[in-house]
């Protein structure tokens, strides 16, 4: 139970995929403009990273280490963030158009995330099981739906400042993005890498 | 090597096998039906997506004109032809449709600007901020907003800022008059009828001192007009564009040449 939390810990906070990993950045800085559709984005992705890692870890030690194929991880696992990416909008065209209305074009984006895919390659090179595969995407989610709200939040603030010309748009971004990182770096140590 | 060739290839295939199959139950299971009519009423509207009729956009303008909850001359931008097109293909009503058109009321202050703005560039904001930093609290402030608004590229400003309307590219969708913090843009149906080109309703004594183009409440046109269409109100002219003839009676006999035709700014000030 402890070791689960530990998990969920250090892959939300210590090793949060956005500020430390440095996955996900895109949609990091694209959809962070206000609260709302941060949140929405974070749900979904924390969908998408809960699904595939239980696939994932189906893939890796049913289909590619018995057959001696673990050097075909990435395209299989693409495959999986593809097939699952458009299953979901599917399913949310169909069962909430009002969402898939405020997600947009930011849907089939998730697909190219690599947040997911990164989450996908980091199961097996962690060699957790199965349980622990589920919480360490919970914890991916979790972390990447934070430091979304959280810039999101700090965006919405900036809407009406006055910032120099130079530091307008996506300057400001990454510096907040870089400052926000060396904040997190103080959860280091909390839990194991 | 040759075995694990084929491993690759046999199970790499079957996992896309099964993926296929998978999003293609998905998709029967999860198939929305769309109704046809819907595209084809959005291939009839303008696709600017400008939001003037209230929706999202031309695409649940167009699902809402199908379900029946809006009438075709909702979409400014469209015109009556076009609402008439829809309201054909629908088999309904296309509802009383006047095509409007942007006019500006207000010729512009040259006078000294009552306080140096440096700050945001934009109307709303100084609107906010300082009232605006030109002398009259009423017309036009020239930061452009309404310029940068308008998504058919019908506006462009003079050397007072002062935004100036290409009737031909105006579609009447309003999105200039909805930004713009001082109701200088005002919307009227188009046709050959005069337009006071000033918005200040401030006592006539104040506004001679702030402004040299405005309307200056002297009733010289409400006396004119045979047609009972100008009246002013609160040092004011203001024209009834439903009563107005065209006739131009009130326009050659403004001492300020406040009022000009639909249309002028744009074919004076250019060719000026």
């Amino acid at each position: 139970m402890v070791d689960l939390l530990l998990i969920f810990i250090g892959s939300a906070l210590v090793n949060n995929f956005l500020l430390s990993r440095f996955l996900g950045i895109c949609s990091f800085l694209g959809v962070t403009t206000n609260l709302k559709s941060a949140a929405g984005m974070g749900a979904a992705v924390t969908f998408v990273l809960s699904i595939t890692s239980i696939l994932v870890w189906f893939i890796q030690y049913y289909i590619l280490e018995p057959l001696g194929l673990t050097f075909l991880q990435i395209a299989a696992f693409i495959l999986v963030v593809a097939v699952l990416v458009q299953l979901l909008e599917f399913f949310i065209h169909k069962r909430s158009p009002a969402l898939y209305e405020a997600f947009g074009i930011y849907l089939p984006l998730i697909t190219t995330n690599c947040a997911i895919l990164g989450l996908a390659l980091l199961i097996p090179s962690k060699q957790y099981d199965l349980i622990s595969s589920l919480v360490f995407a919970l914890g991916a989610g979790g972390g990447y739906t934070l430091a979304m709200c959280m810039m999101a939040g700090l965006r919405q603030e900036l809407e009406f400042a006055d910032i120099p010309q130079s530091m307008q748009g996506p300057a400001l971004v990454l510096l907040i993005a870089g400052i926000m990182a060396m904040a997190f770096m103080g959860f280091a140590g909390l839990a194991p890498m | 090597m040759t075995g694990s060739i084929i491993a690759a290839a046999v199970s790499m295939g079957v996992l896309g096998v099964l993926f296929a199959y998978g999003l293609y139950w998905a998709s029967k299971k999860f198939a929305i039906e769309t109704d046809e009519r819907v595209e084809a009423v959005m291939r009839m509207l303008p696709g600017a997506n400008c939001g003037a009729c209230g929706y999202a956009g031309c695409a649940a303008m167009a699902e809402a004109l199908v379900q029946g909850k809006v009438l075709p001359n909702a979409c400014g931008p469209n015109g009556p032809a076009g609402a008439a097109k829809i309201a054909e293909y629908l088999n309904i009503g296309s509802g009383d449709a006047r095509q409007m058109v942007a006019q500006v009321a207000c010729r512009g202050n040259e006078l000294d600007p009552r306080v140096d703005y440096i700050g945001i560039n934009d109307c709303r904001a100084a609107h906010l901020v300082v009232a605006g930093p030109k002398a009259c609290v009423y017309g036009c402030i020239g930061l452009g907003t309404c310029v940068e608004a308008c998504r058919f590229d019908a506006l462009t400003q003079d050397e007072l800022g002062v935004p100036i309307v290409d009737a031909e590219k105006c579609t009447g969708c309003g999105a200039c008059a909805d930004v713009c913090p001082r109701g200088v843009i005002k919307m009227v149906p188009v046709g050959d009828t005069f337009f006071v080109r000033c918005n200040s309703t401030i006592d006539v004594r104040t506004k001679r001192t702030l402004c040299k183009t405005g309307c200056i409440g002297c009733r010289i046109c409400e006396r004119t007009c045979e047609y009972d269409a100008v009246h002013v109100t609160d040092g004011l002219a203001r024209i009834d564009p439903d009563k107005c003839t065209g006739c131009g009676e009130c326009a050659a006999k403004c001492p300020t040449k406040c009022i000009e035709p639909q249309g002028s700014v744009y074919e004076v000030r250019s060719a000026g």
